[in-house]
């Protein structure tokens, strides 16, 4: 038999189903990996001795109509876990257990899958690299002291890294799809309102989605039919028709027209890159879907706009760790130095530079020049959506400017850090779905990824049009365990 | 524009983060780099423009006000750095 932690998702559904492996036995299988694992650093908190007893629970008492009956799942350590240990990868919740469920976590378990342990992350979400970590870098399986990409560094490694079958993570700016380009994986964003915020450290709230990331899209179908709900406690879910996005899943894209933006053709781009689309248009047009050169005019304004609204929603939201109620507290003389001494000493570098940004952005004086243009930005980066969907489906960018770097490379410089993030951030200013999938390798050896834009509660229709992709490209891991 | 030490210190009182002098002139050159780089929006003419206030489709919901979880004190205490029975403690703040 192969090994267990080699299948997918899908598979390993099937295989429980048809009681060819138990739940206990793919459990085992991965707490053992992680066990091994630990030089990657992709796990904050582990659940392994409670997993393997709800393994077991499972085996004796089987419900194989769920949809992901007894399957250990580890997630990005923003999501609130009951009794279970959330950090959002900072000191200040180094001592926080919630007392309730995040929706999204809860539609895993109510669907049969079991904890597996909390992923290290970028803290509060705020990093390309997983560097901002209060608990330390995450070591990319594609290299040695490679980044895996953020902020959901710790949830690509260990999807890459098979100590998991499938995860999920949060996209304020590119948080799933980046470290999914960076590591060879699929991570899709859905449209704002799909998925519950409910549970789940708020960084942007305006910005911040969940999302699944898989090692291929049938799985990425699975699992977002899985976590997409409406949600009465998420007062920005929308109640629409969600689709059975794994039982629509086909691989026709005959007569769908795909735009090409030529804004994101950016100045310096490698020609690595600039083969990399070209590869993925021909094999969109060989698909038989036509193939429409579009114009996104307000896109090089997308990264600074974010840069004021991310910050400002983040210094609003970061207000509550006041060393009061939970989380880490230093004491002072008086109440605001408590506050004072608290923050500066419980918040990361990152994490202060960006409440800074948005305090000043929101300070009497500045809201207009800042936040409010900032605003208007948005809407005009969204109207330049709206008009392109008027004549196209879909469309087809790189999902990245480059591969991984290594750890170190970019920290010291924080703009350098965010121009990352150049083609994922105006897809949350508009609230809409991508996904990214791998699209091949750079001269180096690392993964790049092709990123597919939707129109709003699209998702089928992009995950359609990757899982065709996904087929032509024929992309292969090339990972070796090199940390065991 | 660009922002000088005083105001770095103004926004680290603002935010409620203590910075000592290195920490805040390591600030001040990041906080200029990064508003050099959003300055760039000052190119747009935004005048005509309505400001995006909500990206979600949706308008929000008035739901009844009842009381869903009772009993909760203790979960609500459990997490506190610093509790006296039933109560969050701050250092004093009434003389």
């Amino acid at each position: 038999m192969t090994n267990i932690t080699d299948l997918t998702l899908v598979e390993l559904v099937n295989k429980i189903k048809k009681k060819d492996v138990s739940s206990k036995e793919i459990t085992t299988a991965y707490v053992t990996r992680s066990e091994k694992s630990k030089k990657l650093n992709a796990y904050i908190t582990d659940n392994f001795e409670n997993a393997l007893k709800k393994a077991n629970d499972f085996d004796n008492n089987p419900n194989y109509e769920k949809k992901l009956p007894g399957i250990p799942i580890a997630v990005k350590d923003l999501f609130c876990t009951k009794d279970v240990k959330t950090t959002a990868g900072s000191k200040i919740l180094n001592n926080f257990i919630p007392s309730y469920e995040s929706t999204v976590t809860e539609n895993l378990w109510k669907e049969g899958s079991i904890l597996l342990g909390k992923l290290n992350c970028d803290e509060f979400a705020m990093g390309s690299s997983n560097e901002t970590s209060f608990f330390g870098n995450v070591q990319s399986p594609i290299g040695k002291n490679l980044v895996p990409g953020g902020s959901s560094g710790g949830s690509a490694s260990a999807l890459a890294a098979k100590l998991t079958p499938a995860t999920i993570g949060t996209d304020t700016g590119g948080s799933i799809r980046q470290p999914a380009s960076f590591t060879g994986t699929v991570g899709l964003k859905p449209t704002y309102g799909a998925c519950s915020r409910y549970g789940i450290v708020a960084f942007a709230s305006s910005l911040d989605q969940a999302g699944p990331m898989t090692r291929n899209v049938k799985d990425c179908a699975l699992l977002l039919d899985v976590m997409c709900s409406y949600d009465i406690k998420d007062s920005t879910s929308v109640n629409f028709k969600r689709k059975n996005y794994f039982k629509e899943l086909n691989n026709s894209i005959k007569g769908k027209k795909i735009g090409i933006p030529k804004e994101y053709r950016v100045d310096g781009m490698s020609k690595e890159i600039e083969d990399l689309w070209q590869k993925g248009i021909n094999i969109i047009k060989d698909s038989g879907a036509e193939v429409v050169d579009i114009s996104l005019p307000n896109t090089k304004y997308a990264l600074p706009a974010y840069y004021i609204v991310a910050p400002a929603e983040a210094s609003s939201n970061l207000a509550r760790y006041d060393g009061v109620k939970y989380g880490f507290r230093s004491e002072g003389n008086n109440l605001i130095e408590m506050y004072e001494n608290t923050r500066s000493q419980g918040f990361g570098d990152e994490v202060k530079r960006r409440i800074m940004i948005g305090t000043y952005v929101l300070s009497s004086g500045y809201y207009d020049a800042y936040y409010l243009k900032a605003q208007k930005v948005r809407k005009l980066i969204k109207n330049d959506f709206d008009e392109v969907y008027k004549k196209v489906d879909a469309i087809l960018t790189p999902s990245t400017p480059s591969s991984a770097f290594a750890i170190g490379e970019k920290s010291k410089d924080p703009v350098s850090m965010y121009l990352n993030d150049i083609f994922t951030v105006p897809i949350n200013l508009a609230g809409l779905p991508a996904i990214s999938i791998p699209g091949g390798y750079d001269k180096k050896g690392y993964p790049l990824g092709l990123q597919i834009i939707g129109k709003t509660f699209d998702e089928q229709n992009i995950i359609n049009i990757a899982y065709s992709m996904e087929t032509q490209i024929n992309f292969k891991n090339k990972i070796k365990d090199w940390w065991i | 524009m660009t922002i000088d030490l005083k105001t770095v210190k103004h926004i680290s009182k603002l935010s409620r983060i203590s910075l000592d002098d290195e920490k805040a002139k390591k600030l001040e050159v990041d906080l200029n780099s990064i508003f050099a780089f959003i300055e760039k929006l000052n190119e747009l003419d935004t005048k005509n423009v309505q400001p995006l206030t909500s990206i979600a489709e949706t308008t929000l919901q008035l739901r009844k006000d009842e009381i869903k979880s009772s009993n909760i004190r203790e979960q609500v205490l459990k997490n506190s750095p610093k509790k006296n029975k039933d109560f969050f403690v701050v250092p004093k703040v009434v003389e």
